[in-house]
């Protein structure tokens, strides 16, 4: 075995797929001789593993399926024991509670615009803190990084307390400011900084000599060539820090207060009746609402999101 | 370390050829511009990590009621009140449970999936997505509607009567919503680290696969002495950010149970938050941040020292 696992180290990377073909070509013959049936029985096993897959991605897909169908239902429809997939008799009356209710258009603008501006100002500082950290020499660098670097072993929930304080003390509770401008400096975005800077210490130097023969500065070289060739790096850096953003919860409801001020995880929590009691039609009607614009731009985009945030991957 | 880099940098100023002054202005130059890049970032991480920090650490040590206007300085009483609240305890618990089952079960479908996924079957893209699409479902609506689900006369109690079982009120039962809780953020996440595991599945040599084939493994055996053990950096790296995210769980908590039934899954993050925003008692919530900062602190210090070995192990 340990002869064998050595054969492609010594054969080097290029040829190993043409020694492989031969391997495997050479026994694929005998094997399919012996047994007629194994074709038969290869088949029956790709069913049975098509059917479990399907069976395991009900409770993936069911939920946001279902939520979408029910909102175009009667509550009395919703409530229904046995859940039904397509509505009897699809209404969107629900739909105009949801803006009636609450400011909702104004609210959905307001998660929009903050994720919008936390992931440019993010892309921004990350990519040059990255960029400055693994390509130009300066003193104290090392030092710098480690301080950035703390960032990552601070969840925000350890900070909220002090940070509500200083936001407080800033009059600035109740605006978009710190959701906006701490995600974009604070602990959150160390993590891209941490990728861009692998990103950039993978990036080949004969580029840059090349941008430096051609006159141009430390900037030209970064903005001209340096982050238009980090889009891989970019794109999971936007993909990650947009999601996060989307969905921030904790910091919304302890710096907003007032409905107008809301971002849409907040914002849906709060369709319930004069008693308290959920409002399940115009809830899932919201909650689909600000599902879709995600959900759509990734089923479009699937495989670079996918890429993308597998190649954030972790292992760099 | 500051020095030994300064005389690096002259000391390939001196080397190379050309004036040296001008060298050495365009080193300066190259310095200001480094500066001047990551002085958002430094200037961020002073503000709004390292200073809140601190001052985390100085409010634990006060006694600080935010409505009665009260900040006195009471030394070790937050900790010493830690050591005694059953509060704390029962949400350190709840947190130990949440870890622990989503931990297992995450990195057991993820990988299930993964492996699943790896084999060419047709449809593999379609099944990627499907897995994948929750994280890309907001996290807060992801929660409502499995509350809905989840409720006594809900979707899911539903269709278990279609096969003549009663379930039970999910939500309401200290076990059952502690389960449910697990569930729902397991279907929300685990497409992230199914792909992850893709990723090192697909880095695993087809030749090794097909040399242990060739010895007559089966497909059990091949994955269990070949894939696995190729792999398990990948799952060891994944299983400690999972554990470090799921102490971090906090909205799933407030709208799927809101901490209950009693203080069944009331985690750290959540008791904190109550504590904090509903108590107004910051000194103590503050306590609770540095207890929840040195268990992140000490999960990570773990990571980075067994991290060594798997870098190692990955070339």
């Amino acid at each position: 075995m340990r002869t064998e696992t050595q054969i492609p180290d010594a054969a080097g990377t290029l040829p190993t797929a043409s020694t492989t073909a031969i391997v495997t070509g050479s026994r694929v013959r005998p094997r399919l001789r012996r047994a007629g049936s194994s074709k038969t029985r290869r088949r029956l096993t790709t069913i049975g593993l098509v059917a479990l897959l399907a069976v395991i991605s009900i409770p993936f897909i069911f939920p946001t399926l279902w939520m979408a169908t029910s909102s175009l239902k009667p509550m009395s429809e919703i409530l229904q024991k046995v859940p039904t997939l397509w509505p009897s008799d699809p209404s969107f009356a629900a739909y105009g509670e949801v803006f009636r209710l609450q400011p909702f258009a104004q609210q959905y603008w307001n998660s929009l615009y903050i994720a919008a501006l936390v992931t440019i100002g993010t892309m921004l500082v990350a990519a040059m803190a990255g960029y400055a950290f693994a390509r130009i020499k300066f003193p104290g660098a090392n030092a710098l990084f480690l301080v950035v670097l703390i960032g990552l072993l601070v969840p925000s929930e350890v900070t909220i307390v002090p940070l509500f304080r200083m936001v407080n003390a800033m009059g600035l509770i109740n605006t978009h400011w710190p959701l906006i401008v701490i995600p974009i400096f604070g602990a959150p975005a160390v993590l891209a900084i941490f990728i861009m800077r692998q990103f950039f210490l993978g990036l080949p130097t004969e580029l840059e000599e090349a941008g430096r023969m051609d006159g141009l500065g430390r900037w030209g070289i970064f903005w001209r060539i340096a982050f238009p060739l980090a889009q891989p790096a970019l794109g999971a850096v936007a993909i990650f820090t947009f999601l996060k953003s989307w969905n921030l919860y904790l910091e919304p409801i302890v710096y907003l207060s007032s409905k107008d001020m809301f971002t849409l995880p907040q914002a849906l929590t709060q369709y319930v009746d004069a008693y308290g009691g959920p409002m399940w039609n115009v809830q899932l009607a919201a909650t689909t609402l600000t599902v879709i614009p995600v959900l759509a731009v990734f089923l479009v985009a699937q495989r670079q999101f996918v890429q993308g945030l597998a190649h954030t991957g972790l292992k760099g | 370390m500051t020095s030994t880099v300064v005389e690096q940098t002259t000391r390939t100023a001196e080397r190379s050829e050309g004036p040296r002054p001008r060298r050495s202005a365009a080193v300066r130059a190259d310095w200001i511009v480094g500066y001047t890049m990551v002085a958002p970032a430094v200037l961020g991480a002073l503000a709004f990590v390292i200073a809140p920090l601190v001052a985390v650490l100085w409010f634990s040590l006060h006694d600080w009621n935010v409505l009665a206007n009260t900040f006195v300085f009471s030394g070790t009483d937050n900790y010493e009140r830690m050591l005694a609240d059953e509060g704390l305890k029962d949400s350190l618990l709840a947190s130990l449970w949440f870890s622990i089952g989503l931990v297992v079960f995450n990195i057991s479908l993820a990988l299930l999936l993964a492996v699943l996924l790896n084999q060419k079957l047709p449809g593999t893209t379609t099944f990627r997505t499907f897995f994948f699409s929750p994280v890309v479902v907001s996290l807060v609506a992801w929660t409502i509607v499995w509350s809905f689900l989840l409720q006594a006369d809900g979707g899911i109690n539903g269709f278990l009567s279609l096969i003549g079982i009663e379930g039970p009120n999910w939500l309401r039962g200290e076990f059952t919503a502690m389960v449910s809780v697990i569930v729902v953020q397991l279907f929300k996440n685990v497409g992230l680290n199914m792909i992850l595991f893709l990723a090192a599945l697909q880095s695993v040599p087809e030749e090794i696969l097909e040399a242990a084939r060739i010895d007559g493994a089966g497909a059990w055996r091949r994955f269990r002495s070949v894939t696995l053990p190729l792999i398990s950096p990948t799952i060891l790296l994944v299983s400690i950010i999972t554990i470090v995210g799921s102490l971090e769980v906090f909205a799933q908590i407030a709208v799927l149970t809101g901490g209950g039934p009693g203080n069944s899954t009331t985690v750290l993050v959540y008791y904190l938050y109550q504590q904090a925003f509903r108590f107004n008692d910051f000194g103590y919530a503050s306590a609770i941040s540095v207890l929840l900062f040195v268990i992140v602190l000490v999960l990570t210090l773990i990571q980075w020292q067994t991290r060594k070995r798997w870098v190692f192990h990955e070339n």
